[in-house]
């Protein structure tokens, strides 16, 4: 049952449930017609990754200062693996991040695409915008005065 | 002298009570929730997120209530709690290139790709008191332009083209990690930047502007300064691959330094380097610039005996927590210390009052 899953394509999807908001991920996962039982393989739990900056942007590596994360992995009924690594603390999160990250290598596959990843990309992106928008709209116009010298 | 001491436990008791009280404050004032300080006070959140050294803004947000607002005491719990973690592993560098910038602005150049954003700034406030926020209501809605979707170059990227700027060059070279091993000295740039990252803003504030006032002078410019939301990735290793696991925002600074050149460096242009947790610019920029000022070394400049060259001096004090703990320690009991004080002290001045007596007496 398990299908051959490309690492950017896997990649993609974990990013994005990385960086998803907690209520919203539960919320759309409820919108699947059904949800497997699975076993815990690590039951989820918090830690620190150190996150590394470089000098002057693009030189040596240097480290920044940790930030929160939480990570699970379990196995779905039919046997496929998941894993999950979220940003902060919620282990909920964590769950339902690797819950759809097996089923997205099963053939429950396109359901989860259409009901949870294009609904939460499409509003990652329209946040950006959002954004981008804003800082936009505060770009500087320079223009020369007149002098009014002739 | 540290000596165990007996008793106290029901006034401490008490006043923990009580402590737990004040911090309520009257309760016909509604209570401040962790979304209020999150959204409302979030510079504050990105102060203690920085010198907490630990990027969690809902942590923050506890932290900031439970020290009632006291960001020093906030840190500290950040800091405390950083430390019950385990390590999970390390990011790949950060990408700043990549930043989706709220804001950025140059000192330098007027006309860079991108332009001069100026973000959610106080720069141009009249710095008045408005009494409009003491009342409650809506801001008017921010005005909004076609967003900007592509990369925001660095500025310094274009003077390097000309190599009139001192170069970074890439490694990977593994940095040092100040919480595993102690700083000794002297020490290397990555140590340096870590420590001043995460250092007291005023502490680091007040260095950068002992170099601008003359002490180890070297001629700062704001070269960049960007503020925006940058992902994190990291390698997996039951994956075999790097996934994002978060998005943080970012605060980074280059300054571009005057830079006569030395014995070892031709006449170019130099740099000093700012990378903070949140939108912490103060911070950043004050960073740049005593990074700048600690490089004397590698740049073959003279050692002019400021302050802000001492690596030592700088690095050994910037912490505040470091710095409070030890401050705040002399309050706690000292007794026994002070008794073999007293002592002393009643012991000499007999011995001087018995001195002059005899001396009299002759």
């Amino acid at each position: 049952m398990t299908q051959e899953i490309s690492p950017q394509a896997r990649k993609g999807w974990m990013s994005l449930l990385a960086t998803a908001d907690e209520a919203r991920l539960a919320a759309l996962f409820d919108t699947l017609d059904a949800a497997p039982d699975h076993d815990w393989l690590r039951a989820p739990e918090t830690g620190g990754v150190m996150v590394r900056g470089r000098t002057g942007a693009t030189g040596a590596p240097f480290n920044l200062g940790e930030m929160t994360v939480t990570r699970c992995t379990l196995k779905i009924a039919g046997g496929t693996v998941g894993h999950g690594y979220v940003q902060g603390r919620s282990k909920r999160q964590a769950e339902l991040a690797a819950k759809l990250d097996a089923m997205l290598q099963t053939d429950a596959a396109p359901e989860v695409q259409d009901k949870v990843l294009a609904p939460l990309r499409h509003e990652k992106s329209t946040a950006r915008d959002a954004r981008a928008a804003k800082a936009a709209a505060t770009k500087v116009d320079f223009f020369t005065m007149v002098r009014g010298e002739d | 002298m540290y000596v165990a001491v007996k008793g106290g436990e029901r006034a401490i008791d008490n006043a923990h009570a009580w402590l737990a009280e004040e911090r309520r404050g009257d309760p016909s004032v509604a209570e401040l929730s962790l979304a209020q300080i999150r959204e409302q006070l979030k510079l504050a959140v990105n102060r203690v997120m920085a010198e907490g050294s630990l990027y969690d803004p809902d942590l923050a947000a506890l932290a900031i209530k439970q020290s009632r607002g006291d960001l020093i005491e906030a840190i500290f719990l950040m800091r405390a709690y950083r430390t019950t973690l385990p390590r999970f592993g390390t990011s790949r560098p950060v990408e700043t290139a990549d930043m989706a910038c709220d804001r950025r602005v140059s000192a330098t150049f007027k006309d860079v790709p991108g332009g001069q954003v100026l973000g959610p700034t106080f720069d141009y406030t009249h710095r008045l008191l408005d009494f409009k926020l003491a009342a409650e209501g809506a801001p008017t809605e921010a005005p909004t332009a076609p967003p900007r979707r592509e990369p925001t170059p660095h500025v310094t990227s274009f003077l390097r083209g000309e190599d009139i700027i001192q170069d970074e060059p890439a490694s990977d070279a593994t940095p040092r990690d100040i919480t595993r091993e102690p700083v000794s000295f002297p020490t290397d740039r990555a140590a340096r930047l870590q420590t001043l990252t995460r250092g007291d803003e005023g502490f680091i504030l007040g260095m950068a502007y002992s170099t601008q006032r003359g002490y180890a002078r070297n001629h700062a410019f704001v070269g960049e300064l960007r503020i925006g939301m940058v992902p994190v990735e990291m390698e997996i290793p039951e994956l075999g691959f790097a996934i994002e696991i978060g998005e943080i925002e970012l605060t980074e600074c280059e300054t571009v330094n005057q830079f006569k050149g030395s014995k070892t460096e031709p006449p170019q242009f130099t740099r000093g380097y700012g990378l903070v947790f949140g939108q912490t610019e103060r911070k950043a920029i004050a960073m740049a610039l005593v990074d700048r000022a600690l490089r004397w070394k590698e740049l073959g400049e003279d050692n002019v005996g400021a302050a802000a060259q001492d690596e030592e001096f700088v690095l050994s004090h910037c912490d505040n927590i470091q710095a409070t703990g030890f401050l705040e320690h002399i309050k706690l009991p000292h007794y026994v210390d002070f008794q073999s004080e007293l002592e002393l002290v009643r012991k000499l001045r007999r011995e001087a009052e018995a001195g002059q007596a005899r001396k009299a007496a002759e």
